[in-house]
């Protein structure tokens, strides 16, 4: 960019700061431009995003002067009292000269020694002789000017001052060593080449106000100062429907662009509607609580009619089938259960239709439940979306292309038909898509035609039935690349708030 | 989910090599391929053939399909010879009452088939014999015993022998008390004051039926040349099939398969091979599968998968036990004809799409929602009595109310009562996420009155930090913007989890329809939480109404 164009763009703090960056010291630039620490702060990032300046922290050990020290910068260092005593008295008791020092034992102590070796004093019989002349006494000891140079980055000190710093160290309270981060000033070639132009404060025009809108002369021929349109800034977060019911509202444009109807209904079913409509044997292992949540309290069983025509089913078979051959419970049918699939909505709309309304087609998306324990690929709530198609002329490869259609609309090209089985259809297919991105085959739906023994009591006759039905919590994990599924439930907001959005 | 494992080698001697187009074949003859590993090919058999539950069944089937060997394959069976009885007392009527049994002899186990019998048995006994409470299986060495066999029942103190894998003779009772399968299967025979068992002519027990054999006439072993077969339960036509399909999978290892005669009263000889004969019409079957076959390639689709045909009928392998109607038989047609040659079809039917009502409402109140900036979230419908109850300041009393579900995997053991637990759970949880935090959830709550379970669709909303105010005023436009006219009143009774004065009372013409306040600073430390909440909770099926 041009050097005019950066400058252009420079605000008005980061104009006040250019001429003292040559400053080693944030406080001092603080001070020269009289602006808050945080101001200049961020006035340094900015021109470190303009390429300016490079920043870099240092870890720096500080001596700083301790709280002893502090006292003994206003009143001298006790050696320096008790030499000041001296220079009167030449000769003093030590007791006497304690006393009138009023020094501590500890300090007394210390400026005795520390007057020793530097041969100033001397001690005999109790007392202590003065062995200095005038000059010597009034010229700083090298600890005296170490503290008044206080504060010092221990890395710049000169050996006599180390050395100080040592004698120092030992004493309490005088001298205390911080380590601080120091922000270090870097100017880059361009930043040379600006620092050295005169950069003035300009009458730009900062934030648009509407007060400047207000009055033409106060924009009109003037320079707006130039934004950074490029580096980063804080992110903001918008409202959002949940990933899920968003790619449920999607499955639900697919079965409404194919003409379905929806179907709702409770979460807490009959077994007659879940399982016995279904043609599914009381005593089948899905009918435990091992594998299904049923509540302890009883349900009443619809229609007399449909009731028989199902018990029959069961025990003797319909439409020439020949049933399970066991004595069929209505207690057992009653018993509630948490819905383990949509196939009851199904099984309820077969109930209610009327013969005139056919063909007809239907779908069902929502909540089922298992008694599953929960983990990264298990949960005891999951989706499930199915549809059905009711039409007396309708046959195996209409099915087939049904789930063709459904299955592109969903995003999968490419399919395959296995067989199946489930209790409720006859013929069973698997639907296998092909994942393009991991090249794999992924089970993912099953369908069938429902079986007479499901059709005839519900329908009254056997009318073809083409089921089909999927679990889009494949999808969803796929799509949003989630690898747990307790995922789907966990709310965390930070990443709900970065979710992207359903985009199909 | 049942399976068999197959030995690749075996495999490959068998049927031939295996490669990518053999494993397509596998997939598409209905065995989906569940694990593959150096060694081994293991196949999902669905609950429907429990026939292929064996290497032999399976094999036997899949040559049929690749049209190997076709049509209904023969058997040999061996009328019975003398003393080849089982007399069966009327003590097992109301306990076991059926068995059906069998003597296959001949046979040469090693190690590796003694395997495959046992897990035959095993996989029969859980699938069919739903865990052997249906129906359950003994393996004999014949050698052991002295026939005929009787199969009675006896007080369980007056049953002794020593059973599988242990030193000592046990009662009965101690066996379902101290045998690890005995306590395993105790519950299939728990308050019977008789226990069933099978004891030779030498009054020697060989087993306690469905639970464990005898170790001293019960076991097979590489000796062992000739076996005796029972199966037991109570649906005898099931027995007979399950009996069919062990005996054709131990003739297809080398063994000669002999009847025996069961005198229940009435004789009856087992295994019993009569051939069961099903309709089978061309034209139900080129309706429903959308073809247009003959009557030629229907017979070869059929013998394909192991019937015989002629004139419109078909013979059912006496192994088969999922053929219930004509529907079975298409399916089958299908499989043979490969479900990848059929031509996916659309009828050109019209129907008219239609949405549920109630969906389009929640979507709807969801947009408004989220144009306020609010996000939304998903719980489960299932909760536990510690969040719906104690961390939201509810009496212990109240939790009876509570609809539990039956012997949950988990600690999610309630149906929910509100969405409100649910949300400050949420924002327990996110404490460390960005302030403010604005959520809302539309869900299915559910209630019980008099034994009556309902379910009904609530909104909730929670803002933090909030105050009362700023939910009010979410509240006031969600109102206008979907014309629902909620009045706002002065609180009479309000939940606890509200600060008292700073609740109101939610209302669409006189119908209370929630509440909405500041959450008291009690609940919120329940919930860990630093933050002042804000939230209301409203019943949606009142502007249902209004707007359908």
């Amino acid at each position: 960019m041009k050097i005019e164009r950066i400058i252009d763009s420079l605000n008005p703090n980061e104009r006040k700061i250019i001429p003292y960056l040559s400053e080693k010291n944030i406080s001092e630039i603080c001070k020269k431009t009289s602006l808050d620490k945080v101001s200049v702060l961020r006035a340094l990032e900015y021109l470190q995003n303009k390429k300016i300046l490079n920043l870099s922290t240092k870890k720096k050990k500080i001596i700083e002067i301790g709280v002893n020290g502090a006292l003994y910068r206003k009143k001298g260092l006790p050696e320096r009292r008790l030499l000041n005593l001296l220079s009167n008295k030449r000769i003093l008791n030590l007791g006497e000269a304690q006393k009138q020092t009023r020094l501590s034992n500890d300090e007394f102590k210390a400026s005795i020694g520390a007057l020793k070796k530097k041969a100033l004093i001397e001690i005999k019989n109790g007392k202590i002789f003065l062995n200095a002349n005038k000059e010597e006494i009034a010229k700083k000891s090298l600890e005296e000017l170490f503290i008044d140079s206080l504060p010092l980055e221990q890395e710049s000190l000169t050996p006599e001052k180390l050395y100080s710093l040592k004698i120092l160290q030992k004493r309490r309270g005088i001298i205390e060593i911080k380590e601080k981060k120091i922000i270090e000033i870097k100017l880059t070639e361009l930043g040379e080449k600006i620092t050295s132009l005169d950069i003035k404060e300009q009458d730009l025009i900062e934030q648009i106000t509407p007060a400047i809108l207000k009055k033409e002369q106060l924009w009109k021929g003037k320079k707006f100062r130039r934004y950074d349109v490029i580096s980063s800034l804080p992110g903001i977060y918008g409202g959002k429907r949940h990933f899920v019911n968003q790619s449920m509202d999607y499955a639900r444009r697919i079965w409404m662009d194919l003409g379905f109807k929806e179907m709702a209904g409770d979460f807490v079913q009959s077994s007659f509607w879940v399982f016995d409509a279904l043609f599914t044997p009381q005593d089948h292992p899905v009918r435990e609580m091992q594998d299904t949540f049923f509540i302890d309290k009883k349900s009443v069983l619809p229609d007399k009619k449909i009731v028989k025509a199902v018990k029959q089913s069961h025990e003797k078979g319909v439409g020439n089938s020949k049933g399970w051959n066991y004595s069929w419970d209505d207690e057992e049918a009653k018993k509630l259960v948490l819905r383990t699939h949509t196939t009851c909505l199904s099984a309820q709309t077969l109930a209610k239709l009327k013969q005139e309304n056919l063909p007809a087609k239907f779908f069902a998306i929502g909540k089922n439940f298992r008694n599953e324990t929960v983990d990264w690929s298990h949960g005891f709530e999951f989706h499930q979306s199915e549809g059905i198609v009711i039409d007396k002329d309708a046959n195996f490869r209409h099915l087939l292309g049904y789930l063709k259609q459904f299955f592109k609309k969903m995003g999968f090209d490419k399919i395959r038909f296995r067989p199946g089985y489930f209790a409720y259809t006859e013929p069973s297919v698997e639907v296998d898509v092909w994942h393009k991105e991991k090249k794999v085959w992924l089970e993912l739906g099953g369908a069938g035609m429902f079986r007479p023994e499901v059709t005839i009591p519900l329908l009254g006759k056997h009318i073809p039935v083409l089921a089909w039905g999927m679990g889009p919590d494949r999808i969803i994990t796929d799509y949003y690349e989630i690898k747990d599924l307790r995922e789907l439930y966990k709310n965390d907001l930070t990443k709900l708030r970065k979710m992207k959005f359903w985009i199909k | 989910m049942a399976t068999i494992t197959i030995n690749k080698k075996q495999f490959e001697k068998d049927i031939g090599k295996f490669d990518e187009k053999i494993q397509e074949r596998i997939a598409m003859f209905g065995t989906p391929i569940e694990h593959l590993a150096e060694e081994e090919i293991q196949l999902e058999i669905f609950p429907d053939r429990p026939d292929m539950l064996s290497y032999q069944g399976w094999k036997k089937s899949f040559l049929a399909f690749l049209g190997k060997k076709t049509g209904l394959k023969k058997y040999k069976i061996n009328k019975p010879e003398k003393d080849y009885k089982i007399i069966i007392d009327s003590s097992v009527k109301n306990i076991r009452p059926y068995t059906v049994c069998a003597i296959v002899k001949g046979l040469a186990f090693d190690d590796e088939k003694i395997k495959e019998i046992v897990e035959i048995q095993e996989k029969l006994h859980v699938t069919l014999g739903r865990k052997r409470k249906k129906l359950a299986m003994g393996i004999y060495p014949l050698e052991k015993i002295k026939l005929p066999i009787k199969f009675e029942a006896r007080e369980p103190d007056k049953i002794k022998f020593i059973p599988l894998e242990m030193e000592r003779e046990l009662s009965g009772l101690q066996i379902l008390q101290r045998h690890p399968t005995g306590r395993e299967y105790a519950p299939l025979l728990a308050g019977k004051t008789k226990f069933p068992i099978f004891i030779d002519s030498n009054k020697n027990i060989l087993s306690m039926p469905p639970i464990i054999n005898s170790q001293m006439t019960g076991k097979i072993t590489e000796d062992t040349k000739d076996i005796f077969i029972e199966c037991s339960g109570f649906d005898l036509e099931m027995l007979k099939k399950c009996l069919n399909m062990v005996v054709t999978a131990l003739a297809d290892m080398g063994g000669q398969i002999y009847q025996m005669t069961l005198v229940y009263g009435k004789k009856i000889i087992t295994p019993d091979f009569k051939i069961e004969k099903m309709k089978i019409s061309l034209e139900n079957t080129n309706k429903l599968l959308g073809l247009n076959l003959n009557e030629k390639q229907l017979k070869k689709l059929l013998e394909k998968m192991g019937y015989n045909y002629s004139k419109g009928f078909i013979e059912i392998p006496p192994w088969r036990i999922d053929i219930l109607h004509e529907v079975d038989l298409i399916e089958d047609v299908a499989i043979a004809y490969g479900y990848e040659n059929f031509v996916p079809e659309i009828p050109k039917i019209s129907t008219i799409g239609e949405e549920d009502l109630k969906e389009v409402i929640k979507r709807k109140i969801g947009e408004v929602l989220i144009g306020v900036n609010l996000l939304e979230c998903s719980s489960y419908h299932l909760t536990n009595k510690k969040n719906q109850f104690t961390n939201m300041g509810i009496p212990k009393k109240l939790e009876k109310d509570s609809i539990e579900v039956e012997k949950s995997k988990t600690d999610y053991t309630i149906l929910r009562k509100d969405l409100t637990h649910y949300l400050l759970k949420i924002l327990s949880e996110n404490v460390d996420s960005e302030y403010p935090q604005k959520i809302f959830e539309i869900g299915k709550i559910f209630s019980i009155k008099e034994e009556k379970i309902s379910e009904m669709e609530n909104l909730a909303v929670a803002i933090t930090p909030g105050n009362f105010t700023e939910i009010r005023q979410i509240l006031e436009y969600l109102s206008k913007m979907v014309n629902a006219e909620i009045k706002i009143e002065e609180s009479e009774e309000s939940p606890a989890h509200f600060i008292e004065g700073r609740v109101a009372e939610l209302k669409i013409a006189d119908k209370k329809i929630g509440s909405l306040g500041e959450i008291h600073p009690r609940i919120l430390k329940n919930w860990k939480m630093k933050m002042p909440v804000a939230l209301f909770e409203i019943n949606l099926e009142e502007i249902f109404k209004r707007l359908e």
